[in-house]
């Protein structure tokens, strides 16, 4: 809907902070399997109280029109991520450009390789 | 440096993720706007609820209860996106219930025939889509992501409202005076969901250069009407405005004033149903509350086990 709605003496003028966690229900990850042959993709995240009552909230909140074939839900606190901060570091393959196929001059008259 | 590179990110059209560094009134701006986003879906299933036990038949039921069933879904949607920037779900509950945060204003009018079925899915549900197309261009990654998915069940939403207002225009004398009505009723507060004109809109500037709204509330609102009049016009309905004409020196349709009173006055709480609704969510919270106890214990004793 929309959401421009105007600021209103009541409203909190405060900052919203806090990360207050206790009596909240785990967050998990949701990734789909769109059809066979295909990757689970992360189509979200919501809370639930365990595994098994994760998976039943996914099937409701993510797929209502045939999404998927397969869900996968993981603990959000099980992801370990690497840091976008450090990519150019981590990930050192970006000075290679020799291990990409276009690095090479092939003569057009060799054709399609 | 940070604020350099938050910048170079703006400006080459990049999202940005949760986990970047962000200007503290960039996440708050964007918790306010996804929080109340959130709301409104959540706030908008009550309107709709009104009438699932009175369809007229079981396939506009069926259709009444998915479609309310997305609107739970676009919150829960929504609700995940906000807390991808550091706030949590029961803390944004309390703000809604405490009415420290505010819905869509158009969820304070009541839905008092069927045709308003029609009418909220053709106006109000198009006029949300409008805003959210839009939206899924948003600088921050995980709420524009929310927008794909919802503008694609928004559309279902906007088709299943127009159908029932072609099938009462199509009918007898009193079912098309119901759906003229209900036309009445909505146009205006529809309007008034794209906010305060640009020159009175405090937020629009600031939210367009970080790119979080990229087009402002009234070129948002024009796009809306020149794309809802031909659609009355083949319903054969009158939209109640005197001023409305196309001009032709513009190529849009030029509209009658809105009454900005009457936009104040609800969004200030004194609509005709803003305590209702406040009142019947945080009952059905109330309510809930066992559920979540028995949710909570059923899963400590399955983990122990």
């Amino acid at each position: 809907m929309t959401y421009s709605v105007p600021q209103v003496a009541g409203e909190a003028e405060s900052k919203v902070t806090g990360t207050e966690t206790d009596g909240v229900w785990p967050l998990w990850e949701v990734f789909i399997r769109q059809k066979r042959g295909l990757a689970h993709v992360h189509a979200g995240s919501l809370h639930a109280p365990d595994a098994d009552s994760a998976l039943l909230a996914a099937r409701d909140v993510y797929t209502r029109r045939v999404e998927g074939v397969s869900i996968w839900v993981v603990a959000s606190t099980e992801i370990v991520a690497s840091d976008p901060d450090e990519a150019p570091a981590f990930f050192e393959a970006i000075e290679k450009p020799y291990r990409h196929a276009t690095h090479y001059d092939i003569p057009d008259e060799v054709g399609q390789m | 440096m940070r604020e350099a590179k938050f910048r170079a990110l703006l400006e080459a059209e990049e999202k940005v993720e949760s986990t970047d560094w962000m200007p503290e009134e960039y996440r708050q701006t964007l918790i306010r706007q996804i929080a109340q986003h959130a709301h409104s879906e959540i706030i908008g299933m009550q309107p709709e609820g009104n009438w699932i036990s009175r369809a007229p038949s079981l396939r506009r039921k069926a259709i009444l209860i998915a479609k309310v069933q997305d609107e739970a879904g676009h919150g829960l949607y929504l609700y995940s996106a906000a807390e991808t920037l550091g706030v949590n779900r029961d803390q944004l509950m309390e703000l809604l219930h405490s009415g420290k945060q505010k819905y869509s204003s158009i969820f304070n009018y009541p839905t008092l025939s069927w045709a308003d079925m029609g009418a909220i899915g053709w106006l109000v549900d198009g006029a949300a889509i409008t805003n959210q197309v839009m939206l899924k261009r948003c600088s921050y990654g995980p709420y524009a992501r929310a927008m794909v998915k919802i503008c694609l069940e928004e559309s279902f939403h906007q088709r299943q409202g127009y159908e029932i207002m072609l099938t009462l225009c199509n009918g007898s004398a009193e079912q098309k005076a119901m759906a003229q009505d209900s036309l009445d009723r909505w146009w205006w507060p529809s309007l008034m969901m794209f906010g305060p004109h640009d020159s009175e809109s405090t937020h629009t500037e600031q939210s367009m250069e970080w790119k979080i709204k990229r087009v402002s509330n009234d070129e948002l609102r024009q796009q809306f009407v020149d794309m809802t009049v031909p659609q009355a016009d083949y319903l054969g309905l009158q939209i109640p405005d005197p001023d409305l004409a196309w001009n032709e020196e513009r190529g849009h349709y030029d509209f009658g004033p809105i009454d900005w009173d009457e936009f104040w006055a609800v969004v200030k709480g004194h609509g005709p149903m803003n305590r209702d609704r406040i009142e019947h969510k945080r009952k059905a919270w109330d309510d809930g509350a066992w559920v979540r106890q028995a949710a909570a214990v059923s899963s400590a004793v399955a983990g122990s086990a």
